[in-house]
């Protein structure tokens, strides 16, 4: 069983602190969903803990495993078994979706080691039949001229193919009409298992009722104020975000 | 191979203070150079008594040693082009360079007659076992002289002449000086007079009427010695209906001093030939790769430029196709790399002169670091022509922000009988792309790596499988060695 431990966690953009102070720890086969409303530092935390290069931590660690991997690079982090699920994946004109994930699963080989490409296809087009996904789908320029939908089904195949240890998922659902919404949660529910711990970032609660989470954390003001089971996203759907700031203006006024 | 460049370098070095900018990029397969005990040696500096020196020891007909005085007087007279061009033509010390170096002037037919010294370069660069593979026959170029030519018999009976320029003057003169000279004049830029003057090497083929030769012919050009000049002078000529793919491979040593190589290329396509030339260069960051290429195409002809530009301190070319019969076709496709230190300069020349002739150009170049990119094209499409098409196509991708391309295109289209179209683009690699691929594993240098051969890969497909396969390698040397 893995790991991932966010400890006491402090993320700089530039001299703006937006990750103040975040703690968690997510075990193998457990899903938390991190609600809260925009502006809050969410998606912040999701690239800082995946070491995109904008992103500061000012203070605190993130272990996997019990290691911490700050001093990592992204590509060094992503091959220990970290995978993002990016809100905006980048397009990558020219290379194809099947060379592109050839590229990543070789980099996690030895060195000299080469990829069995028998074998290499075989696997993606079994994960493709898992996430019914076309054929010709992986023949195409990696998220080059996709609709929303696409680019996230992308971004399930590439996490079903790379088989992390963690699954970071910044605002799946957003920008998707309801049935890519129900094609990709049931992508991730099919990875879903004892192998696979999965941090969901969203906005609305919509999402949860796809993907239905193990603990739901509301993050506000770069940390998390409060923390529940699935009955905590529902509350929050009932009474809004203002809910939420009136608590804590209670709490510190009291 | 100190000890090599010790032996070699008989001549003071370049005036050349600038230290090579470039560290770390991983040029091996082409970086080693062994000792040559040269037979023939022109010595150091340009002089008249240079150029009889090479005519003497080819044996060469009177017409053709009064043909290349004549150019050296012209390369005399003309002025260096830095008013268009860069200033860094002027580092270019042409008395310091060594203009003829060879062991000999008639290449061996088979791998095991050629010198040992000379058969293990082209053994480690692989162009036997090429030759076995996939050529139709080869050439192999060592400085100044070929030093193995073959041909593969059934293509032999065929009709089809192969053979370097010293041999092929001697062998073949009626149809050599038929063509030769006629598609690039000696006077039509500094370096083709240059190379007018003191030319050795390059092929010559000729494809009889009919004959379609189904594999490449491929011709190797090395660089061995250090300040030295290699001016090869290729004419190619495709008679009525043959058709024929040429590829050329060159690489060079790294040294401290500069190296030049100024070729001429001339290609003939009678009516309804084809001929498709590849070029994949990999030369080493000190060598100025001065080159002119040009082709006529005749009635319902067809010339495609396939042209690589990998590495080099300053390249300079732009194939031309002069579209001479009605319905000919012209293409280029031009993928250029610079990076630090380097300077690609180049485009394509597309010049109508018959009516409903077509041309394409599509021209990408990848600036990294300090690395340059410029593309210059000229499309001439006269007034009195109908039906005239021509499609411009030039992109441009920066790696960093240090980097910089340009682009010249001057096209030149009278009447309204005739279609042009034009599309230039520049983007960048960005930092979230970047990002995007190590968060799937990939190194930055790999990230990098893959972008650049996404941004080509349309391109790189029309090559043959083993070219487009060596450009990839060199691709994901450079940028390799790009990265921190």
């Amino acid at each position: 069983m893995s790991s991932l431990v966010i400890q006491d966690l402090h993320v700089a953009i530039g001299a703006k602190e937006i990750v103040n102070g975040l703690s968690l720890t997510i075990n193998s086969g457990e899903v938390h969903a991190i609600m809260g409303p925009n502006g809050t530092g969410k998606s912040t935390l999701s690239k800082a803990i995946a070491g995109h290069p904008d992103y500061t931590i000012t203070g605190g660690d993130v272990l996997l495993d019990g290691v911490s991997i700050l001093a990592k690079e992204a590509d060094e982090r992503a091959r220990a078994g970290l995978f993002l699920a990016f809100q905006y994946p980048s397009e990558i004109p020219g290379v194809s979706i099947a060379n592109f994930l050839r590229a990543a699963v070789q980099s996690r080989m030895a060195e000299g080691e080469e990829i069995d490409a028998t074998g290499y296809y075989k696997k993606l087009y079994a994960k493709m039949d898992l996430l019914k996904i076309d054929r010709k789908f992986t023949a195409r320029a990696v998220n080059d001229g996709f609709s929303g939908g696409e680019k996230k089904r992308c971004e399930i195949l590439q996490m079903a193919m790379l088989e992390p240890k963690f699954a970071l998922m910044d605002e799946t659902d957003s920008g998707l009409d309801i049935d890519a919404l129900r094609i990709v949660a049931d992508g991730v529910n099919t990875m879903r298992g004892p192998n696979l711990g999965v941090l969901m970032i969203t906005h609305y609660q919509r999402l949860l009722d796809y993907i239905v989470p193990d603990y739901v954390h509301v993050m506000w003001d770069g940390r998390l104020v409060k923390s529940g089971d699935k009955s905590l996203a529902l509350e929050l759907e009932a009474k809004g975000y203002d809910w939420v700031k009136k608590e804590l203006a209670a709490a510190v006024t009291a | 191979m100190s000890q090599s460049a010790a032996t070699l370098s008989s001549a003071p070095p370049f005036d050349e203070t600038v230290a090579n900018p470039v560290v770390g990029i991983d040029q091996t397969a082409g970086n080693f150079s062994y000792k040559v005990d040269y037979e023939f040696d022109a010595g150091t500096g340009l002089y008249e008594n240079t150029v009889r020196y090479i005519s003497s020891v080819k044996k060469e007909a009177p017409w053709i040693l009064e043909f290349r005085l004549n150019a050296l007087k012209k390369f005399l007279s003309m002025p260096m082009p830095t008013h268009w061009a860069t200033k860094d033509l002027e580092n270019i010390n042409f008395d310091k360079i060594r203009y003829y170096l060879s062991q000999g002037q008639k290449p061996k037919r088979t791998w095991d007659e050629v010198p040992d010294d000379i058969k293990r370069t082209f053994e480690r660069l692989g162009i036997p076992e090429q030759e076995r593979k996939f050529l139709a026959g080869v050439e192999a170029q060592f400085d100044s002289e070929a030093a193995y030519s073959n041909i593969k018999d059934i293509v032999a009976k065929q009709g089809v002449i192969f053979a370097n320029s010293t041999e092929a003057l001697r062998e073949h003169p009626e149809i050599f000086r038929k063509f030769f000279g006629k598609v690039i004049p000696t006077g039509d830029n500094k370096f083709s007079a240059l190379n007018s003057a003191v030319f050795s090497g390059g092929s010559f083929i000729y494809v009889p009427p009919g004959v379609k030769v189904a594999q490449p012919l491929q011709a190797y050009f090395r660089i061995n010695a250090e300040n030295f000049g290699q001016f090869e002078r290729t004419l190619i000529i495709a008679d009525e209906g043959a058709e024929l793919t040429y590829m050329e491979g060159c690489t060079a040593p790294k040294f401290s001093t500069s190296t030049l190589h100024s070729a001429v290329v001339e290609l003939v396509a009678l009516k309804g030939a084809k001929i498709q030339y590849i070029t994949v260069q990999n030369w080493s960051n000190n060598v100025f790769n001065l080159v002119t290429k040009r082709g006529v195409a005749h009635e319902e002809a067809e010339i495609k430029w396939i042209d690589c530009n990998i590495g080099s301190r300053l390249t300079m070319k732009y194939p031309g196709v002069i579209l001479k019969g009605r319905k000919a076709r012209g293409e280029v496709i031009s993928i250029a790399l610079a990076n630090d230190g380097q300077h690609q300069d180049t485009g394509a020349k597309m010049i109508h002169a018959a009516d409903e002739t077509t041309s394409n150009i599509v021209a990408k170049s990848i600036s990294v670091g300090q690395g340059r990119s410029t593309y210059r094209g000229i499309v001439h499409i006269p007034k009195h022509l109908k039906g005239c098409k021509n499609n411009t196509e030039c992109d441009a991708l920066l790696i960093n922000t240090n980097s910089r391309t340009d682009t010249y295109p001057a096209i030149t289209i009278r009447g309204d009988r005739n279609y042009v179209q034009h599309e230039a683009s520049v983007s960048k690699i960005n930092e979230e792309m970047i990002f995007y691929m190590q968060q799937r594993g990939l190194t930055e240098g790999q990230a990098m790596s893959l972008a650049v051969n996404g941004f080509i890969n349309d391109l790189a497909r029309q090559f043959p499988m083993e070219y487009s396969v060596e450009l990839k390698r060199l691709i994901d040397l450079e940028m390799e060695g790009s990265v921190g």
